[in-house]
């Protein structure tokens, strides 16, 4: 009887370590977790910022403004130009 | 006695039986007050108390919700959310030394008059300093590390393309809510909902058990909408040009895709910057294209000559007299700027007459007219889940006098917005059929609703293509490599319930190319200054310069000579009177 009892105490001792153990990663798996979410957050509130930006830079009116001033281009005259397509076939 | 004794001897005592039943009656008496007490505990106050221990380590948080994008149709984008901080202060809490004032005063941009009244009032337990700072100006304040001063994440829109796009898209408010434009008509969709959820914290303020969620965030969708931005730069500066050059009030263009019925270009001059809305007018914030309208003069003689041409009473040959270039009815007479004795049909439209006009008009039942003009949109509100968008005013038939059905013709006393009137154009551009809109990009083909029979729709197309011809009134609408239809107008403004002498509206609708249109647009220029005012002079060129671009960026084929056009004769041709 007593041997019987030892040893559900050496069982219930086992299963209350592995319960905190299991407990204590769970925890440390779910704020790494939470970790991962905000750095989710933080990419996605960069990239909208990166957009922002690189909508301002292509801004149409600034192209134009450094393509015709800095570079000096300007729009091809229509008959140099020879459009290709499925459409048009010429 | 020997018991007695014999006990005594031993070391036993008797005692009293009171002594035992009073330790028992006592112990008993200290367990019920226990139980009692772990019953009340347990039953009646578990709220409070579960409460109480929640508070502890569990916490509740905001889980914000970022606002949806907007991007033009080629994914550039249009407004976009941004975090930002706010500065906010428990004014009882704040005690400031000069120093440190000066310091605060000058990282929030406000003088230090301005940060003691706010903080004037001490009975207030949160007042805003300011709102929406750079994060990292934001942190410097925080950095200083001032009682009773705090800061608060917000989100910010910012508008890349600025004032080019600002009718359109419209703004939000400092809450970050959609207060004008697409902003505003697509909030449900674009808004996100904040969520919340429970979690446990450790004593370090980590999160390290998730509790429950109780409203799970929704970030806002994007939207993309069907606008070019490539094109709608290219509308937006035309238009300022040319409004600026002629000295206008203002001006307003649309661009539509016939094909799909997308909106790919709307402006708007004057224009607002939507990043900066400190000093703003109402006449900035006006959407000429769709929340406001106007008699759209000549523009609206094509749908007379459509109908006319449709009940089968004319063809584009058949002869209307004309002369002596008026008509007069009872107390009333229509004049013509360039006097002809006879037209035809298809002259009425390449001279812009308005005897013509008003002629083939009377030669028709009024409800005729009436329905026609409400087939293609006219008086109902187009269907762009667009906010404030006006419907226009077509009054019903039985009210018309025989002069009122004649000055309709060529487009008085009936209004209607810069949108509805382009929408009405692509009749002629898809051979009969009146496409629905969108703002919102669409891949599919639009379905249109049959309104005038692919001839009647054809040889009106023609007419148009003979109004931009040397002879016409719009030969200034042409672009070299591209066949160009469309119909200029000149009307009187109206003011104080009459016409004004010297104000006009000067308008061009216009589609291209004419041998498969595929796009239509409309120009308006409010209140240009003489002697410049014809639409032939003021608007066409718009046309033909958002016309052009257009075509080239969507890389529509030719077809048509490339030569080099042959300029106007004058501004002779132009003059038109309504």
């Amino acid at each position: 009887m007593a041997k019987l009892n030892l040893l559900l105490l050496a069982v219930l001792v086992a299963c209350a370590l592995g319960l905190v153990t299991s407990q204590h990663k769970g925890r440390k798996l779910f704020s790494e977790l939470e970790r991962e979410r905000d750095r989710a957050r933080e990419l996605d509130i960069e990239y909208g910022r990166l957009q922002l930006e690189a909508s301002t830079w292509g801004l149409h009116s600034r192209v134009e403004r450094i393509a015709a001033g800095t570079l000096g281009l300007r729009t091809p005259d229509p008959r140099t130009v020879r459009l290709v397509g499925r459409e048009s076939g010429r | 006695m020997t018991g007695a004794v014999g006990a005594a001897a031993q070391g036993l005592v008797r005692l009293p039986v009171w002594r035992a039943r009073f330790v028992l009656a006592a112990l008993l008496a200290g367990f019920s007050a226990l139980v009692l007490r772990a019953l009340y505990l347990q039953a009646v106050k578990t709220d409070f108390l579960q409460e109480k221990g929640d508070a502890r380590y569990s916490r509740l948080l905001e889980v914000p919700a970022t606002r949806g994008r907007v991007f033009d149709r080629n994914g550039e984008a249009l407004a976009v959310s941004t975090p930002v901080k706010s500065i906010w202060a428990i004014p009882q809490d704040v005690a400031l030394k000069p120093a440190q004032k000066r310091k605060l005063a000058a990282l929030l941009g406000i003088t230090t008059s301005e940060l003691d009244k706010k903080l004037a009032d001490p009975s207030r337990d949160f007042v805003y300093l300011k709102r929406q700072l750079p994060p990292d100006t934001a942190e410097a304040v925080i950095e200083l590390g001032l009682p009773g001063i705090y800061d608060q994440r917000e989100f910010r829109r910012y508008y890349p393309a600025g004032e080019v796009t600002a009718h359109l898209i419209g703004f939000t408010g400092v809450d970050d809510t959609g207060q004008e434009g697409v902003e505003l008509a697509h909030q449900d969709s674009l808004g996100g909902r904040a969520g919340s959820r429970r979690v446990i914290k450790d004593r370090l303020g980590r999160i390290v058990e998730d509790v429950e969620s109780i409203r799970a965030a929704q970030d806002g969708k994007d939207l993309t909408l069907a606008i070019d931005s490539k094109i709608q730069n290219v509308a937006y500066n035309a238009l300022k040009g040319a409004v600026a050059a002629n000295r206008a009030k203002a001006g307003a263009i649309i661009a539509l895709d016939v094909r799909t019925g997308e909106v790919l270009a709307l402006a708007n001059v004057p224009s607002f910057n939507p990043n900066n809305r400190t000093r703003l007018s109402g006449a900035q914030l006006r959407n000429r294209v769709i929340t406001d309208l106007f008699e759209p003069g000549s523009t609206l003689k094509p749908f007379t000559i459509a109908l006319a041409l449709e009940s089968g009473k004319v063809t584009p040959h058949t002869t209307i007299p004309t002369a002596p270039g008026r008509l007069t009815i009872g107390k009333y007479t229509i004049r013509d700027v360039h006097p002809a004795s006879t037209l035809t049909v298809a002259q009425v439209i390449q001279k812009s007459s308005n005897v013509g006009a008003a002629r083939i008009a009377l030669s028709m039942p009024r409800e005729a007219m009436w329905d026609f003009f409400h087939a293609v949109g006219f008086g109902s509100v187009p269907q762009l889940g667009f906010p404030g968008a006006a419907a226009g005013k077509l009054r019903p038939y039985h009210t018309w006098k025989p002069v009122e059905q004649a000055t309709m013709s060529y487009g008085h006393g009936i209004s209607l917005s810069l949108i509805q009137l382009a929408r009405a154009y692509t009749v002629f551009a898809t051979d009969g059929e009146l496409v629905p809109l969108t703002l919102v990009k669409s891949d599919a083909v639009a379905t249109g609703e049959r309104v005038v029979s692919p001839q009647t729709a054809r040889a009106v197309r023609a007419m148009l293509e003979s109004a931009v011809q040397p002879g016409g009134t719009g030969p200034r609408a042409r672009i070299m490599g591209w066949r160009v239809a469309g119909k200029t107008g000149t009307a009187h403004k109206q003011e104080n319930g009459g016409y004004a002498a010297q104000k006009y509206i000067a308008s061009f609708v216009g589609l291209a190319p004419v041998s498969s249109p595929r796009v239509v647009i409309a120009v308006m220029i409010d209140e240009p200054a003489p002697p410049h005012y014809y639409g032939g002079e003021v608007a066409a060129p718009v046309f033909s310069q958002v016309m052009q671009g257009a075509l080239r960026l969507l890389g529509v084929p030719h077809d048509a000579p490339l030569e080099p056009l042959e300029p106007p004769s004058g501004a002779e041709a132009a003059g038109e009177s309504t």
